[in-house]
């Protein structure tokens, strides 16, 4: 066997068990929504065999931004609001790696916004979790702009005066848009389903999560937790296929084409029901990174040249 | 300095015909400074600069700088309208902007009103003022004209007036576009330049276009040549030393731009912030043809994320500014600092604080690089003091980031921006590259933050590597990584993050002395006062004074020696162009006199009682100030004995 062949059979049999994505021990608290998408990340990563080293989960601040810290791949945890754009400095640096961005409400629609807005515009090749508890967790119990209008915190006792930011109209709002869906912390096989069509979308996949925070917002999703008839699964030959399992359970289902996007518009602005699925796919939105040609190999003999070049105009040279 | 002596020329005669040829009378200059000034769009500085390009191939030193209204269109003939440039030129080196201009070129009255206004004329020096106002139609205008042209007659200036538009419109269409080679030529008359190094220069700068453009351009040169040498009465020479080696003429910004390339740094991610982003033009034009990318960001804060985590990666990237965008990087750079992920970052300084004086010179942001961000957070900090350093500067930036793992910082200014010097050509070495970055496996048992117990340095691990994996945070965090509250460990990552600026000052050589190492009087300066500094203390030298001074280029960590050197004299001064508190204001005592920056800092680390001087009038601070300031110190000095 030459060494090349040798090479691709050690890439072909390359695979992996949950053990090899499991870092630190979570210190999230008891029930809380990220435990799942931490368990559906790692599954995921070890079902599209994601080599360890070539994959980077980078997070900005709050309880979800602490997921890196729990996967066994390189990890990124920065600071509040810049998840976004040091993921993209990775990703135009090194398209060769995975890029996964874990944010929460606050730290993406909130002090981070403006990146985000961007981000999508960018469209760059990596997968976004937003972990959206509609609440401050980490610093105690704060409105986020999420929060649904009345909502008691620390900081609005009377209950929050705005209505809340929807970030699926956002994110459909955005030129450039390419992935958006949306999956909830409670029903762990489409919450695999839907992050596993964002992983494999060539873009800026944007996952909205409802998650639980059964610390501070106890009850903020527990209506529909508690009535699946609540739940508004979307369907499609192109989207996700609801398992006859869940079928059972979750029987408003809604077929739905993720091209269309004035239909993904209209779903994402029903709170009520919630939908679940892929509202929008486009496989055509060129990425930053293929604009730019990231990644391709520098010589010296290029920077040489270059230089030389440049030198050249601004040169006096002896009479 | 110049031996410049008043002729009982025909200045400040009524129009000149353009036929007879005036006596001459040609004296030989030491140095000269000319200012060309136009409306914006008239091309005043494409003249200063090709003029400035002439002179140095002639072999003159020179320094051009630009003159920028702060508006993109200012009205029309307005005081604060000018746009050009000022050139200086000498027989020897030149290392700074000199002091009050001996020639002014204006194309209107206005925009010379506005530089007689800020003090840069010299008094009764030369005006050559366009004279199509005179007879305007608009009885105003030839108003205004007349009054300012009789008021400067009535204050000594020699005004010559110059008609431009009439001489040009015989060659061109819109002589507007024109005036500008014509004065070219004029002024290559009065300096006694060899003309077909500018008809060379016309050719280089209209290169692109076809010849007819160089041609009605050649014309207009030959013109403006002829209508001086038969309408002044005076022309000068300034003896040139022929350079013997090839010399690059560029300013401070793209002497950045060309040093990010030669680096070898591959991502500049940054956003639109005066006086910096010419760099960044610059760069986008040429980093992509060499692999590189210009990243313009949504806005100051991810411009900087976007640098760290494209250096995170491996190679370093760098991220360009000024003050107001250096201030929201803060928090990015404390990542970055607390993490060891190694950075560039170039603040361009300006006039500060908030929005300042965006397009005007000031040294006020060396502490809050040095201290800020939150917490301690050690950085290297780099001046350049000459355009050349600017260039070598980004080479030893992307070295130091890399080794050390840490973020340096390169303080240029508003005026290094701007000012262009020739020096000689940088011979490219594949020395200055990043190595390729590393992907072979991390040893097992390694740590990521393993820290030396000496150095702190640490080996870092990037992406790819297999066996490294790890999260790196900015929260407090021990050898491995993990996110430590542990009071030994949030002590063990300060030091060691602490150590590596002093593993580095301990490679570091003394500063040079310019003068003897002891006397009366030493200046310490940093950054873009190094040539009026300099020249300053060489002509008090000259005149008998002991006086030195030495220019710091590391400010972070200081060069070692500096002690010693400051202690080697009576007196220390530092001469800055930042905010100090006057001794004489009567509120001012020792208890809450507030020093410039860097005379708090050598007064904290030397215990050497330093005095400073600033200025802060936004722009460069000139020789002629410092000498004179630096003299009444040195009569003090010398009396109290």
């Amino acid at each position: 066997m030459s060494a090349a062949t040798l090479c691709l059979h050690h890439f072909a049999e390359e695979n992996y068990a949950l053990e090899d994505y499991q870092g630190g021990v979570p210190r999230w608290c008891k029930g809380c929504g990220d435990n799942a998408i931490l368990a559906a990340m790692q599954r995921l990563c070890r079902d599209e065999a994601l080599r360890p080293e070539k994959t980077v989960f980078v997070s900005g601040i709050g309880c979800s931004s602490r997921l890196p810290h729990y996967m066994r791949t390189y990890g990124f945890h920065g600071i509040h609001g810049r998840a976004l754009p040091i993921a993209e400095g990775i990703k135009l640096a090194r398209p060769d790696l995975h890029v996964f961005v874990n944010t929460g409400d606050g730290d993406c629609c909130s002090i981070g916004a403006a990146h985000w807005i961007h981000a999508i515009r960018y469209n760059m090749n990596m997968t976004v979790l937003l972990h959206d508890n509609h609440i401050y967790g980490l610093t105690k119990k704060q409105a986020s702009p999420t929060s649904p209008i009345g909502t008691r915190s620390n900081t609005t006792p009377r209950g929050s005066y705005l209505d809340a930011l929807s970030p699926l109209t956002v994110t459909l709002g955005v030129q450039n848009v390419s992935f958006v869906a949306q999956a909830v912390d409670w029903i762990p096989e489409s919450l695999f389903q839907i992050l596993t069509a964002a992983y494999r979308h060539r873009g800026f996949s944007f996952v909205r999560i409802l998650q639980r925070c059964p610390e501070f917002v106890g009850n903020m999703f527990e209506p529909w937790v508690h009535d699946p008839q609540r739940m508004l699964m979307l369907t499609h030959a192109d989207g996700i296929r609801v398992s006859p399992a869940l079928q059972k359970i979750y029987r408003n289902q809604l077929p739905h084409d993720p091209a269309d996007i004035n239909r993904a518009r209209e779903i994402a602005s029903s709170e009520d029901p919630i939908p679940v699925g892929i509202l929008y796919r486009n496989p055509e939105v060129p990425c930053y990174e293929d604009l730019r040609g990231a990644g391709k190999l520098r010589t010296a003999d290029q920077v040489r040249g270059t230089l030389d070049a440049e030198l050249d105009k601004f040169t006096v040279w002896p009479q | 300095m110049n031996a410049v002596t008043p002729l009982p020329a025909r200045a400040n005669a009524a129009r000149m015909g353009s036929a007879a040829t005036v006596a001459k009378h040609l004296q030989t200059l030491d140095q000269h400074v000319i200012e060309i000034m136009s409306d914006s769009g008239e091309g005043a500085q494409k003249c200063g600069q090709s003029f400035g390009s002439i002179a140095a191939r002639t072999g003159n030193g020179v320094w051009t700088v630009e003159i920028i209204p702060a508006e993109i269109q200012p009205p029309a003939r307005s005081v604060a309208g000018a746009s050009g440039n000022r050139i200086r030129i000498g027989s020897h080196q030149i290392t700074n902007g000199g002091d009050e201009a001996d020639i002014a070129v204006a194309f209107n009255e206005q925009v010379l009103l506005g530089r007689v206004n800020a003090g840069e004329l010299k008094p009764g020096c030369i005006v050559l003022l366009e004279n199509m106002w005179a007879e305007h139609d608009d009885a105003k205008i030839a108003g205004q004209y007349a009054e300012t042209r009789d008021r400067l007659v009535a204050e000594g200036y020699r005004v010559y007036e110059v008609p431009m538009e009439t001489e040009c419109r015989a060659l061109v269409p819109d002589p507007r576009k024109g005036k500008n080679m014509f004065v070219l030529g004029m002024l290559c008359n009065i300096y006694s330049l060899d003309m077909n190094l500018a008809r060379d220069q016309i050719a280089f700068i209209f290169g692109k276009k076809d010849a007819k453009v160089i041609s009605s351009n050649v014309a207009l040169l030959e013109t403006g040549w002829q209508w001086a040498e038969s309408n002044l009465d005076f022309k000068y020479r300034v003896p040139a030393v022929k350079a013997t080696v090839p010399q690059v003429v560029i300013n401070g910004n793209t002497a950045i731009a060309l040093g990010v390339l030669a680096s070898g740094m591959d991502i500049c991610a940054m956003y639109p912030i005066t006086p910096a982003t010419s760099a960044s033009h610059y760069l986008s034009d040429v980093f992509e043809r060499a692999g590189g990318i210009v990243h313009q960001a949504e806005d100051e804060i991810a411009a900087c994320a976007f640098a760290i985590g494209a250096s995170y990666t491996g190679k370093v990237a760098v991220t360009i500014t000024s003050g107001p965008g250096y201030s929201l990087k803060q928090e990015g750079l404390g990542l970055a600092v607390m993490a060891e992920i190694p950075l560039v970052v170039v603040n361009v300084q300006r006039g500060g604080p908030s929005t300042g004086q965006p397009t005007k010179v000031e040294q006020g942001d060396l502490l809050t690089v040095m201290f800020g961000s939150h917490g301690d957070a050690p950085k290297v900090v780099l001046a350049p003091g000459t355009i050349e350093d600017c260039f070598y500067s980004m080479i030893t930036a992307r070295r130091l980031a890399e080794t050390f793992n840490m973020v340096v910082v390169v303080l240029s200014d508003a005026s290094l921006a701007t000012a262009q010097q020739p020096f000689p050509r940088p011979q490219f070495s594949t020395e200055w590259l990043a190595p390729p970055v590393d992907q072979n496996p991390v040893p097992d048992g390694a740590k990521p933050y393993d820290w030396d117990p000496v150095t702190g340095l640490s080996r870092r691990f990037v992406p790819g590597q297999p066996n490294g994996m790890h999260t790196l945070t900015g929260l407090a965090h021990d050898r491995n990584s993990r996110v430590a509250y542990d009071p030994e460990i949030n002590e063990q990552g300060m030091r060691a993050r602490s150590m590596k600026l002093a593993t580095l000052q301990k490679t570091l050589t003394p500063p040079p002395v310019f003068g003897d190492r002891e006397g009366e009087l030493l200046v310490v300066g940093w950054g873009g006062t190094r040539g009026a500094i300099e020249e300053a203390v060489a002509r008090l030298r000259g005149e008998g004074h002991r006086v030195s001074s030495t220019h710091l280029t590391f400010l972070q960590p200081m060069q070692p020696g500096i002690g010693e050197i400051l202690r080697g004299f009576r007196q220390v001064i530092t001469v800055e162009g930042n905010w100090s508190d006057d001794p004489n204001d009567p509120l001012i005592d020792e208890s809450n006199r507030r020093y410039s920056a860097l005379a708090m800092l050598l007064r904290a680390r030397y215990l050497v009682d330093v005095d400073c001087w600033t200025e802060v009038r936004g722009r460069p601070i000139k020789p002629g100030t410092v000498y004179t300031e630096l003299r009444g110190r040195l009569a003090h000095l010398e009396t109290s004995r």
